[in-house]
C-alpha cells in the first residue's frame, strides 16, 4: 500500500509542476461530460414528463383501453363496460389555450381513479372531493405550472375559447403543464361532451380482456403500460438527435482528455521508468495511476455533470418550446433530476478517463525498467503510428461501407457517419504527414527543410487536437448545410403550402357554420375553405386527416412530390387519398397504391393518387376530399378554415371578423402570423443542434491551445539547436505559427468533403429514418468559407500565448536545453 | 585470461560470506544479423564492504552486467545470488521489491524524478521501501552539500548536484549492494573526484557492496579491486 501511495504522490507531483497540464485534462472531461450529460438530463426530464402525465393518473403500471383507430371514443362505451362489471376509469385529454400558452386538461372520474394514483390520495380529503364535484369544482396543477401561467392558487382563468377553468390548486405530481380537472368539467372546457380518450384498467388480477369485445367490439386496443406513449414514439427521433450531437460533442471533449493525459505520459515516461529501476512493481504503478484516473474523474466528472445540469438549465426553455411546438408535449421547466442521472454523468467520465487512459495503463503494466533515457522513444516509432493509423481508418471505412450496405435506418446512418468520421480523423495525420514529405523533398532552403521535417515530428503530439478540429469543422459543415438546405427547402415549401390569407379556427362547429354563412356573402372574402380535421390511427402511428376542397388554391401550388396525372380530379371524385412523405415512407406507400383508412365506420378503401412533403409533421398526414370526410368521419373537427382574401384586405377582414364574431372565433391569424410561427418552430428546433454545434467547436479549439500549450514546452528542446545554430526566435515564432495554421487548412481542407458526405448522409439517410422526409442536398460554399475562417482564427487564437512565449524566450531559458536536457 | 582465474584473483577479496555471487552470467541482443552475446559467462563475487570497478571500452557490456546485477533486466542464463536470494528465478514482482530495499542505483544520466524537489527525490526510495530514517536522511543531505538545494527541483541544479542527489538517493535506503554506472561520466574531472570521494566515504559508511562500471582507470583504481571486460568476459587487472 505504502508503494502505491508513494508512486500515487511521485506521479502527482508531475502535476503540481505542470497545473496547466492538469487543468486541460480537468477541463477537457468536465467539458465532454457536460455535454453529454447536459443532453442526457434533457432528455431524462423530457422522458419523465411524458411519463408524468400517465403515472399522475394511473399511478403507474396499469394498461389502458383507447380509441382503435385513434381520437376519441363515446363514453357510453365505458358506461357499458362498467355495467357489466369491467373495472375501468375514464380520462379524457385535450389542449386548451390559456394566455399564450397550451395547457392540456386532463379529465378524471376521482372516484374510480386507481388507488395508487397520487390524486386518489386526496380522496381522503372530503373537503377536496367535495370541492371537485360541487359548485365550480376544482382544479389541480403542479405548482411549475401555475408559476409558468403566473397564477396563484384559487385562480379561475378563462380559455381562449373563453371556457371558465375551475378554481385552481397545487398538487405537486400533477404532470407539469397540465390541469386535473373532473371528467365533466374537461368535456366542456375541450368542448367534447359525451367523449373519452382512454379507460384505465384498475385491478389487472381481474380484468378480463375476453369481456372486452362483446361489448365494445373492434372499438378499443389495449396498450400495455410499457409501450411507449404516442408522444414518447413521436419524439423518440428528436431525442436520438440530441443523445446523437451529445455523444459527438462528448467524443471530441475526450480528443482533449486523450490529448493531455498521452501528453502527460510521455513526460512521464522518464519518471515512470525510474520508478520502475527503483523498484515499483508494475502493479503499484498501475495501481496509482488508476487512482488517480478516478479522483480525476470525481474531480472533473463532477464539475462535468454541474456543468451538464447548467448546460440543461440553459437549452431546457428552447427544448421544451420545440417539443411544445412540435409534439404538443408538455415539459418541465425546472430541471428535477434523479440520483442516476449524476451517477451516470460520472460513470460516463470514468468511462472516458479510462478509455483515454486506457493506452497509458496498458504501457504502464509492459513498461521495462530498461530503456532508462529515452523519454521520447515513442517518436521514432512514428511511421509505426502512422501506418496503424492508416489501416484504423481503412477499417473504419470498410466499417461504413459495411453499415451502408447491410444497415437501415436510424442507427445505420448514426454508424455511417461516426465511422466516416472517425476514419476522416485517423486518416489526418497521415495525410498531414505525406503533405509534409512532399514539402520537405522540394525545400531548397535549410530552415525550409527544417520547417517540413519538424512538422512531421510535430504531427504525432497534436494528432489529437487536430482529428479534434477536424471532427468538430465537418459536423459544422455538415450540420450547417443540413440545416441550411432545410431552411431553404422549409421557406419555399412553407409559401406553397400557406396560399391562403387567412386562417381561422371557430369555437364550434354552429359558430362555424355562422361564419361560413356570411364569408360567403363579404366581397372582399374570395373563398372560404374548410380544413377540418380527424384523427385515425394507420399501422400503429396517429394520423391526421384533413379535408381539401376543389380550389385553385390547391390546384395550382399545393407542393407535391409525386402524383397521377389526374390527381385533383380523382381525389374529389373518386376513393382517393394524398398522403403525407412520412406516413408513405413509414408504410411502404407507393402512388396507385390503394390505403384502407380506419374511419368512424368501417375502413375506407382509397387509392393513393399523390405524396406530399410535410416538413415537420410528427404525425402522418392524409388530405382526402372535404365532402369524404364529413361522410366517413363522425368527430371531424368542423371548426378549421382558412379564407383567400384579397392582399389589401386582410387587416379589414381580420378586423370586422373579431368584432362581429368575438368569442365565437377561437383563433384568427394572417398568412404572415401563420409563417411566422412555422419558422420560429422551425428555427427553435434547431436552435440547440447549433447551440451543442457552437460548443463543440470551442471544446475542439480548447483541445487545440492545449495541445499547443502543453508541447510548448516540448517543441523548445527542437528549437533552440536551430535558434543557436543562427536563427532568430521572432523567426523560429513565425514558423511555429505558420505550422499551425497550416495543420489547422489542412484540417478545414479534409473537413470539407468530409462534412458534405455528413450532409448528404443527414438528409438522404437520418432524416429519413427519423423524421420522414428527404431534404434535397445542396452545398453551401460561404459556409465552408465561414468555418475555414473559424478553424483558421481558432488556431491563431491557440498557438498565440506558446508562439509569443517562444518569441519572448530569454537565451537562458533556451540554453538550458543544452544542460539539462535529458 | 580464464573464469577460474579471475575468481581465484577475487576470492583473495572475500573477507566474509559474498553479498553479491554471479555465477555462468550470459546475454545476448537479438539484431537483424542474429543474435549478438554480449555477455558470454560471467562469474564474481562481491563481499559485503567491498568495491569493485568495472571497466571496459564502450560497448563491452558493462551497463549491461550492471542491469542484470541490479535485477533491472533478465539473462538467458547463469545466475546473479544477492545476499543469498537468486535474482534470475524471481517474479517481476519479487525483483522490484528486491530493487526497492536492497539495491542502490547511480546512473549515468542520473534519473531524478523531475516533479519532485531535490528533499523528495533524495528520500523516495527509502520512503518507497518503509526504510526512511530522518536522521540519515539529514546526515546525507549534509555530507552531499545538498542542505540549501533540497527545495529546488532537479532542472535548478548542476549536472554535479543532480549526481550527489542521485548517488543520496541511492545510499538512503541503505542498500546492501551499490550499483553506479559511469557516475561521474558527465562531470568534470575535479567534480567527479569530488563526488566519488564523497561516495566512496558513504558506502564504507553504510558497509554496502559496491560496484561501478566506468571508463576511467583513475577512478577505478580508488576502488579495493577491479575487472575489465573484454570480450564479453571477466579479466582481472
Amino acid at each position: 500500500m505504502k508503494e502505491t501511495l508513494w508512486t500515487l504522490a511521485a506521479l502527482i507531483s508531475h502535476w503540481r509542476r505542470r497545473p496547466g497540464n492538469l487543468a486541460t485534462l480537468v477541463l477537457g472531461l468536465a467539458i465532454a461530460t457536460a455535454l453529454w450529460s447536459g443532453v442526457q438530463a434533457l432528455n431524462a426530464q423530457a422522458r419523465d414528463s411524458y411519463d408524468a402525465a400517465t403515472n399522475a393518473i394511473s399511478g403507474g403500471g396499469a394498461r389502458t383501453l383507447v380509441a382503435a383507430r385513434g381520437g376519441l371514443f363515446d363514453q357510453q362505451l365505458f358506461v357499458r363496460l362498467r355495467r357489466a362489471g369491467v373495472d375501468v376509469s375514464p380520462l379524457l385529454e385535450g389542449v386548451v389555450r390559456i394566455g399564450e400558452k397550451n395547457i392540456r386538461i386532463i379529465g378524471v372520474e376521482p372516484l374510480s381513479l386507481p388507488r395508487r394514483s397520487p390524486i386518489a390520495d386526496r380522496r381522503a380529503r372530503t373537503d377536496v372531493i367535495e370541492d371537485f364535484f360541487s359548485g365550480p369544482g376544482r382544479g389541480f396543477a403542479a405548482p411549475q405550472t401555475l408559476r409558468r401561467l403566473d397564477l396563484a392558487e384559487g385562480a379561475q382563468p378563462r380559455t381562449e375559447r373563453g371556457q371558465q377553468l375551475p378554481p385552481l390548486a397545487a398538487l405537486a405530481e400533477a404532470p407539469p403543464g397540465a390541469v386535473i380537472v373532473d371528467i365533466g368539467v374537461a368535456q366542456r372546457l375541450l368542448d367534447r361532451p359525451g367523449k373519452l380518450s382512454r379507460l384505465v384498467i384498475l385491478d389487472e388480477e381481474i380484468f378480463d380482456e375476453a369481456r372486452l369485445k362483446p361489448i365494445a367490439g373492434d372499438a378499443l386496443r389495449l396498450v400495455a403500460p410499457d409501450d411507449d406513449s404516442d408522444l414518447a414514439r413521436l419524439t423518440d427521433s428528436f431525442h436520438l438527435n440530441l443523445t446523437a450531437f451529445g455523444f459527438l460533442a462528448f467524443l471530441v471533449g475526450l480528443f482533449i482528455v486523450h490529448a493531455a493525459y498521452g501528453l502527460a505520459f510521455e513526460q512521464r515516461l522518464a519518471t515512470l521508468r525510474t520508478l520502475r529501476a527503483l523498484g515499483v512493481g508494475p502493479p503499484h504503478l498501475v495501481a496509482a495511476m488508476g487512482f488517480e484516473i478516478a479522483v480525476l474523474t470525481l474531480l472533473a466528472g463532477g464539475a462535468g455533470v454541474l456543468g451538464g445540469h447548467a448546460i440543461a438549465q440553459a437549452l431546457l426553455p428552447d427544448v421544451a418550446k420545440s417539443l411544445e411546438s412540435l409534439y404538443g408535449a408538455q415539459i418541465s421547466d425546472r430541471l428535477a433530476l434523479d440520483a442516476r442521472w449524476w451517477l451516470s454523468g460520472l460513470a460516463m467520465a470514468g468511462a472516458g478517463a479510462a478509455l483515454a487512459a486506457a493506452s497509458g495503463l496498458t504501457k504502464a503494466l509492459r513498461l521495462p525498467a530498461l530503456s532508462l533515457a529515452r523519454p521520447m522513444a515513442w517518436r521514432g516509432a512514428h511511421h509505426r503510428y502512422l501506418r496503424r493509423q492508416a489501416a484504423l481508418a481503412a477499417l473504419a471505412l470498410i466499417a461504413a461501407a459495411g453499415a451502408y450496405g447491410f444497415g437501415e435506418g436510424l442507427a445505420s446512418g448514426f454508424a455511417i457517419i461516426g465511422l466516416a468520421l472517425l476514419a476522416a480523423a485517423l486518416f489526418l495525420p497521415v495525410g498531414l504527414a505525406g503533405v509534409l514529405a512532399l514539402g520537405e523533398r522540394f525545400a531548397r532552403r535549410p530552415l525550409a527543410r527544417w520547417f517540413f521535417a519538424d512538422g512531421r515530428q510535430e504531427i504525432s503530439g497534436l494528432s489529437l487536437a487536430l482529428m479534434a478540429l477536424l471532427v468538430a469543422l465537418a459536423t459544422n459543415i455538415g450540420v450547417g448545410g443540413m440545416v441550411e438546405g432545410f431552411r431553404q427547402t422549409f421557406d419555399r415549401w412553407l409559401d406553397a403550402r400557406l396560399v391562403a390569407e387567412v386562417y381561422f379556427e371557430a369555437a364550434t362547429p354552429a359558430d362555424a357554420r355562422d361564419i361560413e354563412a356570411w364569408a360567403r356573402t363579404q366581397p372582399d372574402i374570395a373563398a372560404i375553405l374548410p380544413i377540418w380535421r380527424a384523427k385515425t390511427r394507420i399501422g400503429g402511428w396517429p394520423v391526421d386527416v384533413l379535408g381539401m376542397t376543389p380550389h385553385e388554391t390547391y390546384t395550382a401550388h399545393f407542393p407535391l412530390l409525386d402524383a397521377t396525372p389526374d390527381m385533383w380530379t380523382a381525389l374529389h371524385a373518386q376513393d382517393a387519398v394524398l398522403v403525407s412523405e412520412q406516413l408513405a415512407r413509414r408504410l411502404g406507400l407507393t402512388v396507385g397504391e390503394t390505403l384502407d383508412i380506419p374511419t368512424s365506420g368501417r375502413d375506407w378503401p382509397a387509392r393513393i393518387v399523390g405524396v406530399f412533403p410535410d416538413y415537420g409533421n410528427p404525425k402522418g398526414q392524409l388530405r382526402i376530399d372535404h365532402e369524404k370526410l364529413t361522410r366517413y368521419f363522425d368527430d371531424a373537427s368542423g371548426v378549421h378554415y382558412s379564407l383567400r382574401v384579397d392582399p389589401g384586405a386582410t387587416t379589414r377582414v381580420i378586423e370586422n371578423m373579431e368584432q362581429r364574431f368575438g368569442g365565437k372565433i377561437t383563433r384568427i391569424v394572417d398568412q404572415a402570423e401563420v409563417k411566422k410561427l412555422s419558422t420560429d418552430i422551425f428555427e427553435r428546433t434547431f436552435a440547440v443542434t447549433t447551440a451543442l454545434n457552437t460548443l463543440t467547436l470551442i471544446v475542439s479549439g480548447v483541445a487545440l491551445f492545449a495541445s499547443l500549450l502543453t508541447l510548448s514546452d516540448m517543441r523548445r528542446a527542437r528549437i533552440a539547436p536551430v535558434w543557436a545554430l543562427g536563427a532568430t526566435r521572432q523567426k523560429l515564432a513565425a514558423l511555429e505559427m505558420a505550422r499551425v495554421v497550416a495543420f489547422a487548412a489542412g484540417a478545414a481542407a479534409f473537413a470539407i468533403p468530409l462534412g458534405l458526405f455528413m450532409t448528404w448522409c443527414l438528409v438522404a439517410i437520418v432524416n429519413v429514418a427519423a423524421f420522414g422526409w428527404r431534404l434535397p442536398f445542396h452545398m453551401f460554399p460561404a459556409q465552408w468559407l465561414v468555418v475555414s475562417c473559424i478553424a483558421l482564427g481558432a488556431a491563431v487564437f491557440a498557438a498565440m500565448i506558446p508562439v509569443a512565449r517562444l518569441a519572448r524566450a530569454a537565451p537562458t531559458g533556451l540554453l538550458r536545453v543544452f544542460s539539462n536536457e535529458r | 585470461m580464464s573464469i577460474d582465474t579471475t575468481l581465484e584473483n577475487l576470492a583473495a577479496g572475500r573477507t566474509s560470506a559474498p553479498m553479491l555471487r554471479v555465477e555462468g552470467l550470459q546475454k545476448s541482443y537479438p539484431t537483424p544479423q542474429g543474435r549478438i552475446p554480449v555477455l558470454r559467462g560471467v562469474d564474481f563475487t562481491l563481499a559485503a564492504g567491498a568495491s569493485l570497478a568495472l571497466t571496459g571500452e564502450s560497448g563491452s557490456g558493462k551497463s549491461t552486467l550492471l542491469h542484470l546485477v541490479g535485477a533491472l533486466d533478465d539473462a538467458d542464463s547463469g545466475e546473479v545470488v544477492l545476499d543469498g536470494v537468486a535474482l534470475t528465478r524471481l517474479s517481476e514482482n519479487a525483483r522490484a521489491a528486491i530493487r526497492r530495499e536492497k539495491i542502490g542505483v547511480v546512473f549515468q544520466q542520473f534519473n531524478l524524478i523531475p516533479s519532485l524537489t531535490v528533499g523528495e527525490n533524495l528520500g523516495f526510495q527509502a520512503r518507497l521501501a518503509g526504510r526512511y530514517e530522518p536522521a540519515w536522511q539529514e546526515e546525507l543531505t549534509a555530507r552531499l552539500g545538498l542542505a540549501t538545494l533540497a527545495a529546488r527541483y532537479p532542472e535548478e541544479l548542476s549536472g554535479g548536484q543532480q549526481q550527489r542527489v542521485a548517488i543520496g538517493r541511492a545510499l538512503a535506503v541503505r542498500p546492501r549492494l551499490l550499483l553506479a554506472d559511469e557516475p561521474t561520466g558527465n562531470l568534470d574531472e575535479a567534480t567527479g573526484d569530488a563526488v566519488m570521494a564523497l561516495a566512496l566515504d558513504l558506502v564504507a559508511a553504510t558497509g554496502c557492496a559496491f560496484l561501478m562500471a566506468t571508463h576511467s582507470e583513475r577512478l577505478a583504481a580508488r576502488l579495493q579491486r577491479r575487472v575489465r571486460l573484454e570480450a564479453g568476459l571477466l579479466a582481472t587487472q
